[in-house]
């Protein structure tokens, strides 16, 4: 392994975009019952196929119960120096709670890890702006413009682990096995063209947004230049952060409900809305028309852990899938898993003795919405609107 | 007699006399006079010619050719002969020249300088053959977001309460741009929205007014607000599936149409509603527009006449200034903006204002969707660029720096038959395309015009599927806009960076 070159990349790299094949996976657990980190670590490392040791991470929700009120922010830090200056820095702009290093256990043939920092973090809270937004500006402006700091998860009562290295490494490096959550998000990378790099391996986290990506976004430019007019800055050179973004704007800023931002995302072809329902196709031909430039192009899949507006794991695939994704759910129904694989699921069984009532392929461009309280949404099998109870209220000119 | 002064002629009329009938179709079919029959043989007026191939066309021996004259003159590399013509011309006839067609000069096409992106292993390419790949888009304006209401204990109860405006469906991201009747025949317009029809896109009625026999493809023509009003009336703006206010024309930035007398006969007359053999020449502002307020008002003067029921647009010319204007009208309420590069065409234009005004509409494309972008607003209007999209290459290059649509005339003009003689203000089109005379008019065959006219957009949109799925895209939304799939490969690094375009390598 290799430990440097963790809070921006290496400037000769700077105009390419990281292409790479993955290995995902995720569970929740929809009672909000919390497990360690076992489970995860093997789903994920059992698709070795699909990686190469250069970026693994994982991401966890509900692991700091005991500040689960604050912005937990996952820090990496070049050296002491910076570390100092982000910390006077946030210090201007809301109150540190809890300020310690992220417990790392390294390897011994390591010379010069990073820092792996975290600070629970409360912004001052303003009239003018919400508490969200300020941390989203903040967290922008210190991974743009900030030297020596890379802030690489922000949500509150969660928080993403990753570096380079084989995901089995990374899992022990952050000791990822003593961390209780009740729902796992998990990467391994085998990136094409990319210098080793912290920052660019996934989970991409902002506030309490992860995805975790399999696969390229041709639509990156459209995508990108949308966002940034939103003010959103893609400083990490990679095509996943634009979708943690359009995650975060679509249903954090915009309130648009689960279900429509998936649609949004991966649309149905217009030949399949123009036999559909009017109802259906107002509402889809505006949605398309609407957000034609987050519409995500392109071979991927992905599993997204949201924790607004309730815990939420998310499943979709490209509407040509391209890249793999199945989904299982567990005897008891109470656990939803995803991966890139069907052997992710076969390990559980072997190691965990994990019993599945049913493991099943969504369908190509349609999501699979668990969440927390709410069980099973929607399992991928559905056509858009099923199940949904549509009304369309605003009228139509034309 | 004094010593004339008449420039060289551009072209000389070969006719190989061993093979000529001399059965004198030439003779008809040239409306410019540069060939005639002296009773014992066909006759040419080199100074007459202007190479526009009808009579080569129509030639049943296949015996003329028309040649470049080499007599030429003592070569200048400063004072070309073009710049010699020019003043040759002026100290003739004292007047401003007049032109018509798009910007003649050599300058380097952006378009040219740009290479398209391909997938290669990592993201599959799509077969446009086998597998879908979307090319509609909506006309008019989006929302900045949807607004739904969703019940947080049945989260599958969801209501969608935005109340939308009015957006048209075109099945490709290409409008055939204004060409008013006048400037171009009757036939050539039927021609023209019968193939807008059938393909499902955008064509432009120019600021001509709409004559009654094209009220039936209303729903595929967006009709044209010029500052000369011309035929402008209720069923004007309701037969129309949107309503351009044309600001400016990429041809002649500040200034208005011009329709010489010699084509406003008593069809055009009645159409634009002018007296028969005038000139129709627009005033060059607008004057009930002198600032963007004014612009706003006649934006929802004409939203409220046509109760909001179609998108109201702008036009205007690519100039220095575009993206602040762009962001204005965009604010003014305009639901399309169109921008019309130094290269767009026109039927009459002053020479220097054609040849020397403007802006290319690559760089007018990527400063105005940047600024909008800056604004917050570009994804709440359509985008239409013109002003020289030659053939689909163009098309898709304009789409991947920002535009949404592509507009074009000069394509759909050479698919009719033109050969690009740039004579269309003198109203002799020999090919019946840009004239009002009855013999010429009859000319062109409308069946033939709009089949040709639907061939060539027809293979435009298969083409930019082709590239679509080389891309890995597999609809045209995502290609918008999507600079990164571009490089540059011209000679000057600023452009690229103007263009927010890398250069290839990188």
């Amino acid at each position: 392994m290799k430990w440097n070159n963790y809070t921006s990349l290496v400037e000769k790299f700077r105009n390419q975009r990281v292409f790479d094949g993955c290995g995902i996976s995720g569970y929740i657990n929809l009672d909000k019952k919390r497990d360690n980190g076992e489970q995860i670590i093997d789903m994920l490392s059992i698709l070795s196929e699909r990686e190469n040791g250069l970026g693994a991470g994982f991401a966890g929700y509900g692991i700091y119960p005991k500040y689960k009120e604050y912005y937990a922010l996952h820090l990496l830090i070049d050296d002491e120096d910076s570390k100092e200056n982000l910390i006077r820095y946030l210090g201007d702009f809301g109150n540190i709670i809890q300020s310690e290093p992220i417990p790392t256990k390294i390897p011994p043939n390591v010379n010069n890890p990073p820092i792996t920092w975290r600070i629970f973090y409360e912004p001052k809270h303003k009239e003018s702006i919400s508490d969200d937004a300020q941390m989203v500006r903040l967290i922008m402006k210190l991974n743009d413009t900030f030297d020596g700091v890379f802030v690489i998860s922000s949500g509150k009562n969660m928080g993403v682990f990753k570096g380079n290295g084989w995901s089995h490494e990374i899992a022990d490096f952050y000791q990822i096995k003593d961390y209780k959550a009740y729902m796992w998000l998990a990467h391994s990378r085998f990136p094409t063209n990319t210098p080793g790099w912290w920052g660019g391996a996934h989970p991409f986290n902002l506030l309490g947004t992860s995805v975790v990506h399999n696969g390229e976004i041709t639509s990156y430019g459209t995508n990108m230049r949308y966002l940034e007019s939103f003010g959103y800055k893609c400083t990490l050179f990679t095509d996943t952060e634009v979708i943690a973004y359009l995650f975060d704007l679509l249903i954090r800023k915009q309130k648009i409900p689960i279900p429509i931002t998936t649609i949004a995302l991966a649309p149905p072809l217009f030949t399949t809305i123009e036999n559909m329902e009017q109802k259906y196709q107002i509402a889809l031909k505006n949605i398309r028309a609407t957000y034609r430039s987050a519409m995500l192009n392109g071979p991927f899949s992905i599993v997204v852990g949201l924790n607004y507006p309730k815990p939420t794991l998310i499943g979709l695939s490209d509407r040509k899938k391209l890249r793999p994704l199945v989904a299982a759910i567990s005897n008891d129904e109470n656990s939803v898993f995803l991966s890139s694989e069907e052997a992710s699921f076969k390990r559980l069984k072997l190691c965990e003795d994990y019993n599945f009532k049913r493991i099943w392929h969504p369908k190509s461009g349609t999501a699979i919405i668990a969440q927390v309280g709410k069980g099973l949404l929607r399992d991928g099998r559905e056509s858009p609107f099923e199940k949904i109870n549509l009304k369309v209220e605003g009228t139509i000119g034309g | 007699m004094s010593l004339s002064h008449n420039f060289p002629s551009y072209f000389h009329i070969k006719v190989d006399r061993e093979i000529c009938r001399k059965c004198k179709r030439c003779t008809n079919h040239c409306s410019y006079n540069a060939l005639s029959f002296n009773g014992e043989q066909i006759v040419s007026d080199d100074s007459k010619c202007v190479s526009c191939q009808r009579c080569v066309a129509m030639c049943p021996s296949g015996a003329i050719r028309i040649e470049k004259n080499d007599s030429y003159l003592p070569p200048h590399g400063n004072y070309t002969q073009r710049i010699r013509n020019i003043i040759w011309s002026q100290s003739g006839n004292g007047g401003v020249l007049l032109s018509a067609t798009g910007n003649d000069r050599p300058i380097r096409s952006i378009f040219d300088d740009l290479l398209l992106d391909a997938c290669q292993v990592t993201n599959p390419s799509i077969d446009p053959l086998r597998e879908t790949i979307e090319t509609k888009v909506f006309f008019g304006r989006k929302p900045k977001k949807i607004v739904f209401s969703e019940d947080l204990e049945d989260p599958n109860n969801i209501s969608l309460k935005t109340e939308f405006m009015p957006n048209f469906e075109i099945d490709s991201p290409i409008m055939i741009g204004h060409m008013s009747l006048g400037s171009i025949s009757y036939n050539a317009c039927m021609a023209i929205y019968q193939a807008a029809k059938k393909l499902n896109i955008l064509a432009g009625s120019g600021e001509g007014g709409l004559h009654q026999d094209f009220y039936e493809y209303g729903p595929n023509i967006i009709t044209e607000i010029a500052s000369g009003r011309f035929g402008v009336d209720i069923n004007y703006l309701q037969n129309a599936a949107g309503i351009e206010i044309k600001i400016g024309q990429g041809a002649k930035p500040g200034h208005g149409g011009h329709l010489p007398g010699e084509k406003v006969n008593s069809l055009i007359s009645q159409t634009r509603m002018i007296p028969k053999g005038s000139d129709a020449l627009s005033p060059y502002p607008h004057h009930d527009i002198y600032s963007i307020e004014d612009l706003a008002q006649l934006i929802s003067a004409l939203k409220e006449a046509t109760r909001y029921t179609v998108p109201i647009g702008v036009k205007i010319a690519a100039v220095h200034n575009s993206a602040p204007i762009a962001v204005g009208i965009v604010r003014g309420g305009a639901d399309f903006l169109t921008i019309d590069g130094f290269r767009g065409g026109t039927g009459a234009a002053p020479r220097i204002i054609r040849d020397h005004a403007g802006i290319p509409i690559e760089l007018a494309i990527a400063a105005v969707d940047s600024r909008l972008r800056e604004e917050n607003l570009r994804d709440e209007v359509t985008l239409v660029a013109g002003g020289s999209i030659r053939y689909s290459a163009d098309l898709i290059k304009a789409i991947a720096l920002g535009a949404d649509v592509g507009m074009c005339c000069m394509p759909v003009l050479i698919a009719m038959g033109c050969r690009v003689c740039q004579q269309c203000f003198r109203g002799l089109c020999s090919w019946g395309i840009a004239t009002q005379q009855e013999y010429l008019v009859k000319r062109l065959d409308i069946d033939v015009a709009r089949n040709r006219i639907i061939n060539l957009f027809h293979s435009w949109n298969e083409e930019l599927k082709e590239v679509l799925g080389a891309m890995g895209i597999d609809s045209v939304e995502s290609l918008r806009s999507n600079r990164d799939r571009l490089r540059y490969i011209g000679p000057n690094p600023k452009i690229a960076d103007i263009l927010g375009v890398k250069h290839a390598g990188e």
